[in-house]
Formats: structure tokens, C-alpha cells, sequence
């Protein structure tokens, strides 16, 4: 059943981002165009988002397990420190400099253009090249 | 600033959106885990446990635009630069996310709905590196 859930809110948040123009690259990029001609269509796609999971995440703070008898997983660091930040600053440049973020990446992987293949196969590569530092740093 | 009133799509804007909320409201009331995307592609790639759940999240992802293509034409996709820069954008993204332990789902929708501290920081973090980095791009290298 958790299986058949995962997959269904995987589609669900895909065609979101594809009707919210998430998934289109230039679109994204005049949003963060604040000194061009600037789109402020995904602020509202943000929006919308937090306004329907914000009560739902709420619920979810309060319990141990899900409606589906789940352990509830949840982040509980509260710290800001500097991979926090630097980590994300990093992030934004990538995102400024295509207009792609992980989900679009994904949700427009199969649409059959050769860009977003070599961006998706960077970003693994980035995580991997992650994984080898983080292991090396712990070893 | 000017507002781009022609690219500007509203109700498409807070339809898509709500639909991105919904998905992530139903994964951590369902199957109690963050849809955040980085660290869903991060956990596949390293292993550990959920594996399954987090696959099939992924695979919907994947399979969006073809259950998409069923009822209507893809909406416009349209990249920009070549080859060297996405690839240097998806190297940045792929180290970002993981050191900064989230990217626009995890810590703009899923962590700022459950009001998380650290999220809202990654969050105006990234949003204001890509204001940066497409101010630079587009007005002072010019193009």
C-alpha cells in the first residue's frame, strides 16, 4: 500500500510541476529575473503549495505514525550552520544558471531533450562526488 | 523592476502548486517522509533504508509527463545555454542539495509548511543566490 502511495503522490507532484510551468526552464529563470521583465508566477506556486501542506505537516509534528501506521520520519535538527548555508548558496548558483531544481530535472527527464539528460547525469554526479567526500571525511 | 504581465500565469501557477502541496502533504501523512526531492535522488543513490518507497516516489516523478501526454500536448520546455554551463549547474545542484541538505521541495515547500528554521534559511539561501546569479548572468555579462 506504501508502495502504491509513494508512487501516486510522485505523480501528483510531477504533473504540479509541469501545469505550474515549473518544469520549464526559461519560466524559472524569469522568475529570478528580478531586474528584467520578472514573472512572479512561481512565488504563487509556492504559495499554494505551503498554504495546502501546512496544516497537514502539523498534524503530521503531532504523531509517532501515519495513517498508514508509518513511523512518521521528520527532520529534527534545528541548528543553522555553514553546510546549511553554504550548501544552499552553491545550490542557488546551479538553479540560477539553468533554471533547473532536482524535481523539474526529473519530471522532464523523459521528455526527450538532451539537455536535461546531461544536466540530471552533473547532478548525480555532484551527489556521488558528495557521498565520496562526506565518506572520506568520516573515515 | 517590471512586471512580465504576458509570462505571467497565475491560475495555472496556483493550481500546479496546490497539486505540489497535495503530493507532499500525502507522503508524510501516508508514508510519514519529506518529498524532498534532492534527498529522495541523495538516499537511491547512497542506499539505506526505505529504498522502495523512495524509488517509486521518484518513478511517478519520472512518469508525469508521459500519464501528462496522455490527455494534452507537453507544455513548453525551452532550455538555456549549452552544454558547459548544465553541466556546471547540475555539478553545483547535485553538491548543493547534498551539503545544504535540501533543495526547492524538501526545504521551500515541505520544510517552510512544517516551519522549520533551517529550511526558511536554505531557502532564502538559494532563492537569493539565484536572484544573484541570474542578475550577473543576464545584466552585467550580458547574456
Amino acid at each position: 500500500m506504501r508502495k502504491l502511495t509513494a508512487l501516486l503522490a510522485g505523480l501528483i507532484f510531477g504533473v504540479g510541476l509541469l501545469l505550474a510551468g515549473m518544469a520549464n526552464p526559461a519560466k524559472v529563470l524569469g522568475f529570478l529575473d528580478l531586474a528584467g521583465a520578472w514573472d512572479p508566477s512561481l512565488a504563487l506556486v509556492m504559495l499554494a503549495a505551503i498554504a495546502v501542506a501546512v496544516l497537514p505537516f502539523r498534524w503530521a509534528r503531532q504523531q509517532r505514525l501515519t495513517l498508514l501506521d508509518a513511523p512518521m520520519q521528520l527532520p529534527n535538527k534545528r541548528n543553522l550552520d555553514r553546510r546549511l548555508i553554504g550548501g544552499s548558496l552553491l545550490f542557488g548558483v546551479g538553479w540560477g544558471i539553468a533554471g533547473i531544481c532536482p524535481g523539474p530535472a526529473l519530471a522532464i527527464l523523459l521528455s526527450g531533450h538532451w539537455q536535461v539528460l546531461l544536466f540530471v547525469l552533473a547532478m548525480l554526479a555532484g551527489m556521488l562526488l558528495f557521498s565520496v567526500l562526506e565518506s572520506r571525511r568520516a573515515a | 523592476m517590471t512586471i512580465d504581465w504576458l509570462n505571467f500565469t497565475p491560475w495555472s501557477a496556483l493550481g500546479g502548486g496546490a497539486l505540489i502541496g497535495l503530493a507532499a502533504a500525502l507522503f508524510v501523512v501516508l508514508n510519514g517522509r519529506i518529498a524532498g526531492i534532492s534527498g529522495l535522488l541523495g538516499a537511491v543513490v547512497e542506499g539505506g533504508e526505505g529504498r522502495g518507497e523512495k524509488v517509486l516516489f521518484l518513478l511517478g516523478l519520472l512518469l508525469a509527463p508521459l500519464l501528462w501526454g496522455l490527455f494534452a500536448a507537453l507544455p513548453p520546455i525551452e532550455f538555456q545555454g549549452g552544454w558547459l554551463s548544465l553541466t556546471l549547474a547540475g555539478l553545483l545542484v547535485g553538491v548543493g542539495t547534498r551539503y545544504g541538505a535540501g533543495c526547492t521541495s524538501g526545504h521551500g515547500v515541505c520544510g517552510i509548511s512544517r516551519l522549520s528554521p533551517r529550511s526558511l534559511a536554505a531557502t532564502l539561501a538559494f532563492m537569493a543566490a539565484g536572484f544573484a546569479t541570474v542578475f550577473v548572468l543576464r545584466h552585467l555579462l550580458g547574456g
